[in-house]
């Protein structure tokens, strides 16, 4: 208990703010590598789930080599990246990148796949090319089920952006390591309780995204009100 | 009664042809079904030829070969005498109105954004496409307080008459309906086959309507033609032809099973003269 007081009390010193310990700017490099990695992430993991969705093909290929890189442990990863190329980002950025693309994927073939296929189908029929039937009628059916997929592999990368203190200067990995290796628990305590906000935070970020998302998936159950409101303006108008 | 509603006086500008013709057209799936063998038929322009068969005689398969949702395994589908496979699929299909079996709406989009959706990819602007769609929503028989809607908040009989007015918004020459109103109660469907004979008497599309219900085929169809499995033709021509002469056992089963339903005697019931149906059942009350 007072060890936690103690943490509480490190967070709360504004010497720890200003220099030379500066959580602000840990908590921004944190955010910024964490951001950076969900992003690269984003950026392969969803047009390639969501092509693996749409035609149905390599479902298996993907399926193995997800839950294959699920089970590789960050710190086992992150080592022998940091061998291969040595000190500095790229290693981290690396093991946080095989952690974060599988629920991004998975979340992308999923959304992708779930939509219901004869709503595909019709679309088609009526005339819609592939990529219409795509942006138009997959992706927003599906980016509830997409948009859990970042959030997941979000905030694994936050909790988990820590081990890139291990091999370079960054995030709020740093005051955890320095008061592990200086017996300084209150630091060590206090990063943590910073890591599990943040963490929170962007949790609650993406929750208001997810159901932003799902209203525009499933309008009938949330805009009725509006909806109703609106056709009356525009039959008065 | 089954006089179906001849097509008489068109306006000039509908007379331009658009005629579908199925040339010994085989279907057989990856899986070995053989859902069409050697069907050939022509729809003449500007009628209705109703398709009707039971489950599973090849009725889906026939109509989504004319939009090349589905490619015959051998012979062609042509319209006006090109075949639709020289033809690019997208633009075939916006250039024809398909009404799916099961609705097909898509339900992240409301009503009147459903109804806009081909027009709008052919360059209209929402704005404008959204007005003609609620002008569209009217001519089906909707409220057009329901534009803002999302096809779930609909009842099956709405969506169906949502998914015809979408199927009307590009203004094709040729309409695929594909048991349109079957997911409906019968009063509403005697309803909606009422209003679809009026727009049709209107517009004048080219239209193959497929039902498994023969009295829907006699009521809407100029021509009806009677499917065996495998979308062999048991029986075509106009309505009248077949319930007067049905071709064999197989047709003559079909038709009676409509005309149970649709033969209506007069019966004396506290003075009043009551109509019933075929099994006896009452159906309304003559008025002299
Ligand atoms: N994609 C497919 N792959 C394999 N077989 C199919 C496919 N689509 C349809 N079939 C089969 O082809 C036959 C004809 O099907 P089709 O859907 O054309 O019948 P239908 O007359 O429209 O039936 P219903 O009245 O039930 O809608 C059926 O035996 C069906 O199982
Ligand atoms: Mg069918």
């Amino acid at each position: 208990m007072n060890l936690l007081i103690e943490a509480v009390q490190w967070l709360l010193d504004p010497a720890n703010w200003g220099e030379p310990n500066a959580l602000g700017m840990r908590i921004l490099e944190h955010l910024a590598f964490s951001g950076a990695v969900v992003l690269v992430a984003a950026a392969i993991g969803i047009p390639v789930g969501t092509l693996i969705g749409h035609t149905g093909r390599g479902r298996g290929a993907i399926i193995a080599i997800t839950s294959g890189a699920r089970a590789l442990p960050t710190l086992g990863l992150l080592t022998i990246f940091g061998l291969w190329l040595g000190i500095g980002l790229e290693a981290p950025f690396l093991a946080l990148l095989v952690l974060a693309l599988p629920p991004v994927l998975a979340g992308a073939y999923a959304g992708v796949e779930s939509v219901d296929r004869a709503t595909v189908g019709a679309a088609r029929a009526i005339g819609l090319t592939e990529r219409q039937i795509l942006t138009g009628v997959e992706l927003p059916l599906a980016a509830p089920v997409i948009v859990g997929g970042l959030r997941s592999a979000a905030l694994q990368v936050i909790s988990t952006a820590t081990l890139a203190a291990y091999i370079s200067d960054t995030g709020l990995g740093r005051p955890l390591f320095l008061g592990l290796k200086t017996q300084q628990y209150e630091m060590m305590l206090g990063a943590s309780i910073l890591v599990a906000l943040l963490a929170l935070i962007v949790e609650l970020c993406f929750q208001l995204v997810q159901s932003a998302a799902a209203r525009r998936a499933e309008p009938q159950n949330g805009r009725q009100h509006r909806a109703h409101s609106g056709a009356r303006e525009r039959i008065e108008a | 009664m089954w006089d179906a509603p001849g097509i008489v006086g068109l306006p000039d500008d509908r007379e331009e042809p658009r005629v579908i013709e199925f040339d010994a057209v085989h279907k057989e799936y990856p899986d070995g079904t053989v859902a069409v063998e050697r069907f050939s038929l022509i729809v003449p322009s500007h009628r209705v030829v109703a398709l009707v068969g039971s489950s599973g005689s090849g009725k889906t398969t026939l109509l989504r070969m004319v939009n090349r949702m589905v490619d015959p395994s051998s012979g062609t589908v042509s319209i006006d005498g090109v075949d639709v496979r020289s033809m690019d699929r997208v633009k075939l299909r916006r250039s024809i109105g398909y009404v799916l079996q099961a609705g097909g709406l898509l339900p992240h989009r409301s009503v009147a954004d459903n109804v806009a959706t081909v027009p709008v990819l052919e360059g209209r602007s929402r704005r404008q496409a959204r007005a003609d769609a609620l002008g569209l929503l009217e001519r089906v028989g909707l409220d057009t307080a329901l534009a803002d809607r999302y096809p779930a908040q609909l009842s099956g009989g709405q969506q169906q008459r949502v998914g015809v007015a979408r199927a009307l918004a590009a203004d094709p020459n040729i309409l695929l309906m594909d048991e349109p109103f079957g997911a409906v109660d019968p009063i509403v469907r005697d309803q909606l086959q009422a209003e679809m004979r009026a727009l049709q008497a209107d517009i004048g599309k080219t239209i193959v309507f497929v039902t498994h219900d023969i009295g829907e085929a006699f009521a809407l169809g100029d021509e009806v033609v009677v499917l065996r499995t495998g979308a062999e033709i048991a029986q075509q021509g106009a309505p009248a032809e077949i319930l007067a002469n049905p071709a064999d056992d197989f047709v003559a089963s079909f038709v009676g099973a409509g005309t149970a339903q649709r033969t209506l005697r007069i019966r004396q019931v506290d003075g009043r003269d009551v109509v019933v149906d075929g099994d006896g059942r009452p159906t309304g009350v003559l008025e002299r």
